[in-house]
């Protein structure tokens, strides 16, 4: 099972071993982890799951596609490296991934 | 004997209730002033999830009732537009200026994000102190053990403070926004009887000078984070000032959005949590369980009943086609109340799990850019409420704003008790 590692805004590090097929939202959901809220349950339609992915995961991770853009055009502090968790899928290729959650989610 | 307002109540009610499935109209007014709306939409929920009304006060029109499908349609704005309204009805003045919750891409997405760091997470953590210090001056003013009207005292002023803080209004006028507020929701367009829309106009003409001359000020000081001054300065919308009708329709959004909404979810927690006094007692035993509350709040009045759509293509939804150019309606009053996504969702649970997983902000592209506002408004306001008094008292049922899109109070009428 992979690991996905969440860091919160204070640098505080929660490893999850996450399923295969799950999302980074869900897996964040599940185990309680603080700093996503998730309000649409991941229809890609709110942007209160934002993260920011760690470099060494950007190319395994991929892009946003134009619905996921459009919601991150109006969320906070976005950054390059952002992405709504709701729309990562997790794989074996994700082991190890590491996603950092903003201050606040708008 | 029963009134008229009862007499009006039981016939449209009973017509949408018993009468044939495909006749009926959940956009008439009445059923709302007299909070028996729920009730229709279960049954549309239950028999035609997906209602296509032929006829009605304002046209043929598309109910969506259910969750998922209010989400479907709410997030694919590619298909169902927002231009050039967001309401059920169209004004019969025709008096309808752009505002960017009533346009599509790209322009709507420029001028909200000029719009948007006055509301932003980062900057309202700037405003809680002031905003506290205000709650409290409010509470601390209230008359202890007699009756007075919750929504004027309470709820129309702290909202009317906030709103003055985010477009940094003179404070002395402050006033004049929920009164521009309540002009601009007004409308026969969203099923307002006898609404006189000359008045209507002269005052929103008003609301124009006064703003105008605001954004003349502002945009000759350096930039700072109220509405009119990021909107003055940002290359996007600096020019708004040259189009009046543009900044006008702007100005109704950022007014109605900031003021009746979260008004009436202030006053509703009041209510709601008499007609649950199980949990108003979970409350007080647990006084951490108010942000989750204040969701709850938000769910359960659902502030905006509505949101309307025109499809631009032709559409299957629910095993039926809505055809391009059709009128959809989004009740998000029903999509609060969808069994099937939320359990036992006519109970007020102030510790519901997952209690954010509501439709009253929307979703997609027009999701309430104040939402952060109204909950910190919210749960500041319980917070205070908690420490001072013991119980707060509603001591008859409520006077109801009678359209279709506000869902609110006129009159909420309590007795505070003081802590013992």
């Amino acid at each position: 099972m992979p690991t996905i590692t969440y860091i919160d805004h204070d640098g505080t590090e929660r490893p999850i071993e996450a399923k295969n097929g799950e999302t980074v939202m869900e897996t964040a959901i599940k185990n309680s982890v603080p700093g996503i809220d998730a309000d649409c349950g991941g229809a890609c339609a709110c942007a209160t799951c934002h993260v920011y992915v760690d470099e060494a995961f950007m190319d395994k991770v991929g892009q946003p596609e134009d619905m996921e853009q459009s919601m991150l055009d109006f969320a906070e502090n976005v950054q390059a490296n952002s992405r709504l968790s709701c729309q990562i899928q997790i794989s074996d290729d994700l082991d190890g991934l590491r996603v950092t959650t903003p201050e606040s989610q708008h | 004997m029963p009134d008229t307002a009862q007499l009006i109540e039981n016939d449209v009610l009973a017509r949408n209730l018993e009468g044939p499935i495909d006749k009926v109209d959940p956009s008439e007014a009445a059923l709302f002033e007299h909070n028996v709306h729920h009730e229709v939409f279960r049954r549309l929920r239950r028999e035609d999830p997906v209602h296509f009304l032929p006829d009605s006060a304002f046209g043929p029109y598309w109910s969506i009732t259910k969750f998922q499908d209010i989400v479907t349609v709410d997030s694919n704005h590619k298909v169902f537009s927002s231009q050039p309204s967001i309401v059920i009805g169209d004004p019969t003045d025709n008096f309808q200026p752009p505002m960017f919750i009533a346009m599509d891409q790209p322009k709507h997405d420029v001028q909200r994000r000029a719009a948007q760091p006055a509301v932003a997470p980062t900057q309202l953590s700037e405003l809680e102190a002031l905003i506290r210090e205000r709650v409290c001056t409010i509470l601390d003013s209230l008359p202890v053990g007699e009756e007075f009207n919750w929504v004027e005292k309470v709820s129309v002023e702290l909202t009317t403070q906030m709103l003055a803080t985010l477009f940094d209004f003179p404070f002395e006028d402050r006033h004049k926004l929920p009164f521009w507020s309540d002009v601009a929701t007004t409308s026969d367009a969203v099923g307002v009887v006898g609404a006189d829309m000359e008045w209507r106009m002269k005052h929103l003409t008003e609301c124009l000078e006064y703003f105008s001359r605001l954004w003349v000020e502002r945009a000759n000081q350096p930039q700072k984070f109220d509405f009119i001054s990021l909107l003055a300065h940002s290359e996007d919308t600096k020019h708004m000032i040259d189009e009046p009708m543009e900044l006008l329709g702007n100005l109704m959004l950022l007014i109605v959005g900031g003021n009746d909404t979260t008004r009436n979810s202030i006053s509703g927690g009041v209510y709601f949590l008499n007609k649950f006094p199980g949990e108003y007692e979970k409350l007080k035993a647990n006084p951490e369980l108010i942000p989750n509350m204040v969701s709850e709040i938000i769910r359960y009045q659902t502030p905006l009943a509505h949101m309307r759509r025109i499809a631009l293509e032709d559409f299957e939804l629910g095993g039926k086609t809505i055809k391009k150019g059709d009128k959809v309606v989004m009740w998000y009053a029903s999509g609060n109340r969808d069994e099937e996504v939320i359990e036992n969702a006519d109970e007020f649970r102030i510790d519901r799990e997952r209690a954010r997983h509501h439709v009253s902000f929307g979703f997609g592209i027009h999701r309430c850019m104040g939402n952060r506002v109204a909950e910190m408004q919210l749960r500041i306001l319980w917070e205070e409420i908690l420490k001072r008094f013991d119980h707060l008292e509603v001591v008859s049922e409520p006077e109801r704003v009678q359209s279709n899109f506000v869902t609110g109070y006129v009159n909420l009428p309590v007795v505070l008790h003081a802590k013992a």
